[in-house]
Order: structure tokens, then sequence, then C-alpha cells
């Protein structure tokens, strides 16, 4: 198990080191950052001098070591629009995404689990073609439409929940659903599929015909075994998540990271995108690390192979 | 299709007359490719049939409620938007962006995916290890972000927002196209091909290439799908097509501060979205099943 993790851990490691990489490389490949910075109308002077001033002439290998180095102590320069530091509102702004993410996969797995086991016990039967039909409207809704549409149901025609802001913990319902269903079907049809599979084999028939409760049956042994792959899925889809709140929080004017990563965005703030992006990133390898980890101590064939 | 149904029809019927008769079975595959078909007909057919230009402005009929409303109006059957513009025509032609969008990414990232994966599957060892490092550091991206950063940097129009999501959403492919070549290299008739000495090329053409088509057709639809959403999405955060083209996801952004007043300026487009995007769904799940009935369930 330990020589498991570590081969693991090296492996997130090197990506992290690549994405650092990627997210160094986009911002200054895909424009001129003196050009962007000052802005509108600049003269050629004012340009040249925040070239020298910020160190963007020189070699961009020396400039990425040291945005790395600096990264790695959790120091991203100042917000070119906020006028603070960059780590500063990264992390006034995380809790409030974090929050919303915990809700949206506690929602997801609440509505897409027992679904999933309801719809493998009886396939083919109203409830499994229901299940089935949920996860099919919710592939093909748009995000962000689904959520206007249940700021105009829930907000302004029945009045029960705030539409917009992230004051109260009632703020994060809408947002949370709207979230939820977009992370929901992937895991519902693995579940599904999961227990249709485990529930055709042998020890199950073996559970059953020595007169254990159907309910046991269900729970203790077939779930178990079917959940394994779903642990996995709901690790990356909370990674996706993340990424995704970019536009439920915009929807909703909720103060967190995806709100943030918006404004930053729309103002050339590059410090504050490169800061977000890698976040995310780090914290969707941290999440599939820790989901490899247990799925190689649920399964130990996972270990060896 | 009545040959299919004929009392002569042999005991043993061909794999493509099963799969005809499968196809034909299929409520959902029927369904969503009908659809599909009927909005690429109108995205063809979109100067003939939308009632006015979807760009002309009349600011002196603005906001006026689809027909369904007592102060609907024959002229604008769905209305018209906050700056007069018929609802209807700019809904008929933001199916061209849509589709474009959808059909160009899926091409694009297609392309890549699956060089990357069927060379992963088909050589393995140190080539499979290194395609399969990119599709983890891929994956770690978060596309949306990425994609909304790049195209505020570099400045958006329609082309950059199909470059962008293609060399994003390229994963998949990848993803199944290795497992898919994984599952058929080993067999016989490639095998055999390797035995009287074709070229790799050739049989990654001629002998893998066709024989994970299946798996090939149902990713396609999905990141068709994705892809049509992802611009939406885009769009509608004011970073994807921009005005006055008649994007649905753009068509939902500008109508996003008259919806309390005027809802159907956002349900409209947001249906039409959900509509192509199901129609591609059931389509790829219809495919899947159809060619693989043993992997139903």
């Amino acid at each position: 198990m330990l020589a498991f993790a570590l081969k693991r851990g090296l492996l997130a490691l090197l990506v992290a080191l690549t994405v650092s990489l990627v997210c160094f490389f986009l911002v200054h490949l895909s424009t001129d950052i003196a050009v962007a910075m000052a802005g509108e109308g600049a003269r050629a002077e004012d340009i040249e001098f925040i070239r020298k001033q910020y160190g963007f002439d020189r070699p961009l290998a020396v400039q990425y070591a040291e945005w790395l180095g600096r990264a790695a102590r959790g120091e991203f320069g100042d917000s070119l629009y906020f006028r603070t530091p960059v780590a500063a509102i990264v992390w006034q702004r995380l809790p409030v995404t974090l929050t919303l993410g915990a809700y949206a996969i506690l929602i997801a797995l609440g509505l897409s689990i027992p679904l999933g086991v309801l719809a493998a016990m009886r396939p083919n039967s109203w409830l499994d073609r229901l299940a089935l039909t949920i996860a099919v409207v919710g592939q093909a809704m748009p995000s962000f439409w689904f959520a206007l549409l249940l700021m105009l149901l829930f907000g302004v025609t029945l009045g029960w929940l705030p539409i917009s802001g992230s004051d109260t913990q009632a703020h994060f319902v809408l947002p949370a659903i709207a979230l939820a269903y977009f992370a929901a079907p992937a895991i519902m049809r693995l579940t599904r599929s999961g227990m249709l599979e485990v529930l055709a084999s042998d020890y199950i028939r073996t559970a059953r015909a020595k007169g254990l409760r159907p309910m046991a049956v269900l729970f203790k042994h077939a779930l178990r075994n079917a959940v394994i792959p779903v642990v996995a899925l709901a690790a990356v889809q909370l990674g996706f998540m993340l990424g995704g709140s970019v536009v439920i929080e915009t929807v909703f004017a909720l103060n967190g990271l995806g709100y943030l990563a918006w404004e930053a965005i729309l103002h050339n703030d590059f410090p504050v995108v490169q800061a977000i992006v890698l976040l995310i990133a780090l914290i969707y390898i941290v999440l599939t690390f820790l989901a490899d980890l247990a799925n190689g101590w649920l399964d130990p064939r996972i270990r060896m192979g | 299709m009545a040959a299919v149904l004929a009392p002569d029809e042999p005991i043993a019927p061909t794999p493509a007359a099963l799969m005809r008769r499968r196809a034909l079975g299929h409520a959902g595959l029927l369904i969503g490719a009908g659809v599909l078909a009927a909005i690429i007909l109108m995205a063809f057919a979109a100067p003939l049939i939308a009632p006015h230009d979807p760009y002309a402005q009349d600011l002196g009929r603005r906001l006026i409620p689809p027909l369904w409303h007592d102060a609907g109006d024959w002229a604008h059957p769905l209305g018209t938007d906050m700056l007069g513009r018929d609802y209807l025509s700019r809904l008929i032609y933001g199916s061209r962006i849509s589709l474009l969008i959808g059909f160009s990414v899926m091409l694009l990232s297609g392309l890549i995916g699956t060089a990357l994966g069927i060379t992963a599957g088909y050589f393995g060892g140190k080539v499979d290890l290194v395609v399969t490092y990119f599709i983890t550091v891929r994956l770690a991206l978060p596309a949306i972000l990425v994609a909304l950063a790049v195209v505020a940097l570099v400045g958006s129009s329609l082309w950059l927002v199909i470059l962008v999501l293609s060399l994003l959403r390229w994963d998949r492919f990848a993803v199944v196209m290795r497992s898919a070549t994984l599952q058929v290299r080993g067999l016989d008739y490639v095998q055999a091909a390797k035995a009287v000495g074709c070229s790799t090329p050739r049989i990654i053409l001629g002998e893998i290439l066709p024989n994970v088509a299946n798996s090939l057709v149902v990713v396609a639809t999905l990141e068709m799908a994705a892809a049509i959403l992802l611009e939406a999405a885009l769009s509608f955060l004011g970073l994807g097509v921009q005005p006055p083209l008649p994007s649905w996801g753009l068509m939902i952004s500008e109508a996003k501060s008259y919806m309390f007043f005027s809802a159907w300026l956002i349900t409209i487009p947001g249906a039409a979205l959900f509509a192509l995007v199901l129609a591609i769904n059931l389509l790829g799940d219809g495919v899947r099943d159809v060619t693989e009935p043993e992997g139903r369930n």
C-alpha cells in the first residue's frame, strides 16, 4: 500500500508541475502582458517601462522559475485590478466555493446513489425509466439556463429563496442545486450499471440463497462493491464542479472563486486568473489522488495492477 | 423497409440487417435523429424560413411578447427582443452557430484525441505512458476557466472559440479510443495483417479504425453536445461569440436583465439549446444501444 501511495503521489506531483507550466505559459503566449497592463492608448515608453519594471523582458524560463518559486510559497504578487495581494483575495473567496462544492456534491450523491440503486433493482420498471429521464434531461440542460429557471421559479414566482449574493446559508441552496444537477447524471448512471453488474454476480446469489434479508444484500453486500468506481467519479466530478462554479457563481453573484475568476478575466487581471486556475487544478489533483488511495484501499486488485 | 418485415426473410439475417431493424425499433434514436435533422434543415434554410432580418432593429417595437401572450403579434410569432429584433428569426439563425461550433469542435478535437488514443493503445509501453500522462494533465486543467481566460486574452471570435474548445476537449476521444484499440489490437485479424507484412499506418487505418468506429461515433455525439453547451456558456458569460451574432447562449445573456418581466426571452433560446443537445445525446445513446446491444445495461 505504501509503495502504491508513493507511486501515485509522485505522479500527482509531476502532473501538478506540468499544470503550473501550462498555467504560466497560457498567459504569456496568449498576449503581450506589458501591453495588456498598460491599457488602451498607452504610449510606447510606458509599455517599455512596465516591461522593465515587472521583468517581462527577461527570458520566459527565468520568469517561470521565479513565478513557480513564489507560487510554491503561496505568493502570487498583487492583483492588477483589486490592488491587493492575490493570495489574500483568493483565500478570502475560497471558503464560499468550497461550501458551494460541498453542498452540491452532497445533493448530487444523495439524489443519484439511491436513484441508481433503485433503478438497478428493477431494470426497465417505471422507476428505472424515471431515473433515466432525470439523467438524460440533466445532461442536456445548459447549467446556466437551469440556474436562471430556478431563479425564476423559486426566487421570483414563489419567492422562497434569495437569488443573488452570498450572505446567508439560504443563498447557497439554488446555486448548489444547479451545480448538483450538472454532476448527478454521470454518478447515477455509474451507480446503476455498477449495481446491475454486482447484483448478477455469484456472491450475491449466495447471499440471497442463504436467506439474507433483501435490504442487507442490497446495501451491505452489493452497494459496497458497486460504490468503488463511484468514489473515483465523485472526486472527479467535484473537481469539475469547482471549475464549473465560474458559471453558476456568476449567475447568482455568489462571491466565491468562480465569480472572482470571471471578474479577473474581464479586467485582464492575469495574476489572479493564474492563481485560481492553478489552485483549482491542484484541488482536482489532490482529490483524484485521495480517490486513488481510497480505491486502492477498498480494492486490493487496483494496488497490484 | 418492407423487406425487413417480409416473411421470406432468411433465418439468420446479416448483422447489417439486424442493426437496421434494431435502429428502426429504437424510439430514442429515431426521435434524436429526427430533431437533429430538423434543426440542421432549419440552419441551412434559414434565409428562406426566417420571417425577418435577424439583425434588423426596430426600437419602436421592442419586447413584444410571443403569440401565446395576449399582447402577441402575428408579425413576430416569438416576439421581439430589447432592440426590437424578431426573436424567431434570431432563433433560426442561432442554430447555425451552435451547429457550426458543434461540428467543427467535434471534428478537430476528434482528430487530435483519436490520433493520440489509437497511438497509445496500439503501441503501448512508453508511448502509452506519455499519452496517458497528457490526458491526466489535461483533465486537471479546468476547461471552462482556461477557455474563458484564453478567449479574453487573445480577443474573442467564433474561430478562436472553436480552436480553444478543440484544444481542450480531445481527452474523452483519447480515453475511449485508447481502450477500444487495446481491445482489438491483439485480435487475430490484426495479427494476421501484421504477419502478412502490412505497414503500421495501413493496419491502423485499415484494421483498427473501422473496428473502433462504433465507439468513435458515440463519443463524437457526446463531444458535439458538450461543445455546444460550452460555447453557450462562454457566450453567456460574454466571452464567446460576440454581438450582434445570434448565438443562443448570447441571446440568453443579453436578455438576463429583462427576464423578470419578459421570461420568454430566456426560456425560448434555452429550450432550443436543450432540444438540440438532447437530440444529439439521444442519437448517441441510440447508436450505442444499436451497435452493442449486449452493453445496454
